[in-house]
């Protein structure tokens, strides 16, 4: 039987964008372009390599995300994935990590999995939790920040590199994994590719597909909420410190009224 | 109607050639042109993603895409550096467009593969030192030896680009064969046939390589042929149609080049609006003056009405309409904004412009050639005026 693989893609502003927060102190999507989340590229292109070894594999892209987030999808099916999965519902607007956990944890298991692979943060929220959070949903074994991965019968195996030392680890399918930024650069997708994008499926849900009530979601379903958000005050220019003999004390002086010594 | 917009799946594509010029080509070629070295490294790349079978059909290892989508990705690609896109567009438009437009079919599927995969490189030589507008003048001889039933090729070929890479396989030449008709005085007649040629075939050398002005990353050679033996099976088309094929090839080519101009001129905006932006004099950044100001908005002007030239130049290629006219204009009016594009973007750097490190004096070098390459701008301006009706200027 094949090997299933779900890998999870998130839609995010672009960051060369000019990035904002709507009204509601929720990250704005609507103004700014967005795109498939390019630290999740490396999670298509793991499960790519991992499904292109096995010879008999499947692999999902699965995305919670608005309209737009289409575009993230394609992108990873022109990048070789076999189908997609977009979960998109009005009422999924100003969704927490919690809720954004347990939308996919359904997707996922409705979808069928051997095996979900995760990027090692998002670009826009950047938490990196959500492979943890769908480790403890789905009740399977969770490998994170493998820097390399693979399949080998029922095993998912890779490593972990640290500062302090590089772990080698396993765990039994099914599991979560979440690669990082040094896996392997990701695959531009070809012509073929595509073309071929266009005739894949793409399965569409919302909240009442996945079984999901719309409180236990969105900005009330959310345990945390954003008061207030400030924009970071632009560059200043600098102090420019002249030498004059007393280029040394002047420094350090600097250095201890910022606190830095 | 009248669109000239892309496809949803050419705009794809323009994009992620876009990202793959911007991540991987920008980066690295300085350093390659500067060595007057091929950029092997990337061309693989490019290969992984099948730049090299854009054109071709499935069943020969291709994309299963069109002229345009070749068109699209040598404008992003030149839009960072004209090497690589000069050594695509001559891969692929001269070298393995001739086989799959006029090989049998045993000839496309022992060379069409492997062209569009990328792992090898093909190359077309029809320019000679003695000449290459006039190229029915052509002196290369290809005589066929009945008893060994081969082409046995002499003479030269210059500036062939692609022509001594070390993944180049395949070169095909013009050659002068002889007819099985006479001339009225009895006297058998020549005409020009194609030949294919692979590399390492005895006879057939490659010089090394030329010092350039510009396009320092890609190949260009001169060729020698003595008595250099291929099977007759290697003749490209029919014997004689050789020069009704490289005129197809040729004006198709011109859309490709096209296209490339428009990507040098082109970016030549993209570096002079940032550089405008960041560089201050009298206190205030260059781009606050309304001459800077001018001299971008004209460039912009002439890469865009490039582009148009070019988009409908291939858009009667693909309808199968005749554009030999529209890709003459194309290749005229986008070399020449390329050509001021360049100057002007050089002048908008100053002295820094005039340094080998920045992009903008890369396209100011790689520019003149595109005046020259595929047909002069002399030639183009004499396929317009006879388009129009007017007799050649025999001399
Ligand atoms: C339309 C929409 C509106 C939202 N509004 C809010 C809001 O107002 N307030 C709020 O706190 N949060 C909101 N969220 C949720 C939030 O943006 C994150 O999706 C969520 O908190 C996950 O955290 P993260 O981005 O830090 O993921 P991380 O934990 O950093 O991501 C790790 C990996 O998890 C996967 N992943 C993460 N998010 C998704 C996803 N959406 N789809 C598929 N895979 C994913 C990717 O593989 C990623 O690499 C919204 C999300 C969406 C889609
Ligand atoms: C870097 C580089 C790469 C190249 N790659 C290839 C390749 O891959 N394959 C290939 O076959 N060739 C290639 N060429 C050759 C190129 O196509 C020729 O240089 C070009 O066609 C001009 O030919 P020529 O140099 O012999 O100039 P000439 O034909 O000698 O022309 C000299 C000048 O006279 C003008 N002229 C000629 N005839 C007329 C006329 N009737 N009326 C008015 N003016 C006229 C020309 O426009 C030009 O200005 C390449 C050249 C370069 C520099």
């Amino acid at each position: 039987m094949s090997l299933r693989i779900v890998v999870c893609v998130k839609y995010v502003p672009d960051a060369t964008g000019d990035r904002r927060f709507a009204d509601d102190n929720t990250t704005d999507r609507d103004s700014v372009d967005g795109l498939l989340s390019e630290l999740d590229e490396y999670g298509v292109e793991q499960a790519l390599k991992i499904a292109e070894a096995s010879g008999d594999a499947e692999v999902t892209v699965l995305t919670v995300g608005p309209d737009d987030a289409k575009d993230a999808l394609r992108k990873a099916l022109s990048m070789g994935a076999d189908k997609a999965v977009h979960v998109n519902d009005d009422d999924i607007h100003g969704t927490d990590v919690i809720g954004t956990s347990a939308i996919l944890a359904k997707a996922i298991e409705k979808t069928g999995f051997d095996l979900v692979v995760c990027g090692m943060a998002s670009t826009d929220g950047t938490m990196g939790v959500i492979p943890a959070l769908l480790s403890e949903r789905l009740g399977v074994p969770q490998v994170t920040l493998l820097s390399e991965v693979g399949v080998e019968g029922g095993t998912v195996k890779g490593r972990r590199d640290g500062d302090a030392a590089t772990e080698l680890l396993e765990a039994s399918l099914p599991a979560v994994v979440s690669v990082t930024d040094q896996s392997g650069e990701a695959r531009y997708p070809s012509f073929k590719g595509i073309m071929a994008a266009k005739k894949k499926p793409v399965e569409s849900l919302d909240l009442d597909d996945l079984g999901i009530e719309a409180d236990e979601v969105g900005l009330a379903g959310a345990w945390t909420a954003v008061d207030s958000a400030t924009a970071r005050p632009a560059r200043t220019a600098g102090t420019i410190v002249k030498d004059e003999g007393e280029g040394g004390k002047q420094l350090a002086e600097f250095l201890a009224s910022q606190k830095f010594i | 109607m009248l669109d000239h917009r892309l496809s949803p799946e050419h705009e794809e594509l323009r994009r992620t050639v876009a990202a793959f010029a911007h991540d991987v080509v920008a980066p690295k070629i300085g350093e390659y042109y500067e060595h007057n070295e091929f950029p092997y490294e990337i061309v693989a790349e490019m290969g992984r993603m099948g730049l090299f079978g854009l054109p071709f059909p499935e069943e020969y290892g291709g994309m299963g895409g069109d002229y345009l989508a070749l068109c699209v990705v040598l404008e992003e690609l030149a839009r960072v550096d004209s090497s690589v896109a000069i050594t695509l567009e001559a891969a692929v438009s001269l070298g393995a467009m001739p086989i799959h437009r006029y090989g049998t079919e045993e000839q496309k599927r022992t060379w069409l593969p492997r062209l569009c995969s990328g792992e090898m490189l093909g190359a077309f030589g029809l320019t000679e030192p003695e000449g290459g507008s006039d190229a029915g003048a052509t002196r290369t001889t290809a005589r066929y030896d009945a008893d060994t039933d081969e082409w046995v090729i002499n003479g030269s070929k210059c500036f062939i680009t692609n022509a001594g890479t070390e993944i180049t396989g395949l070169v095909t030449v013009a050659a002068l064969t002889l007819s099985s008709e006479e001339n009225a005085d009895g006297s058998p007649r020549r005409e020009i046939s194609t030949i294919i040629v692979p590399t390492g075939t005895p006879g057939f050398s490659a010089s090394k390589k030329y010092s350039k002005v510009g396009w320092n990353a890609s190949d260009t050679r001169e060729l020698s042929f003595a008595d250099c033996r291929v099977p007759a099976a290697n003749l490209l088309g029919e014997a004689g149609r050789g020069y009704a094929q490289f005129l197809r090839i040729l004006d198709e080519g011109r859309i490709a080049i096209a296209a490339l101009a428009t990507g040098l001129a082109q970016g030549c905006v993209d570096e002079s609006l940032s550089y405008a932006a960041e560089r201050r004099a009298f206190g205030r950044p260059i781009g606050a003056n309304q001459s800077i100001q001018f001299k971008i908005a004209d460039m912009e002007m002439r890469a865009h009405t490039s582009r148009l030239a070019w988009y409908h130049a291939a858009s009667r290629l693909v309808a199968g309409e005749r554009f030999k006219k529209e890709a003459a204009i194309a290749k005229l009016h986008s070399s020449e904004a390329a050509v001021t594009n360049a100057r002007e973007a050089t002048q908008i750097h100053g002295g820094y412009g005039f340094m080998n490190e920045y992009p903008v004096a890369r396209f100011w070098r790689d520019s003149k050639i595109l005046e020259i390459g595929e047909g002069t701008s002399e030639v183009q301006r004499m396929l317009i005026a006879r388009e129009l009706g007017m007799e050649p200027d025999r001399p």
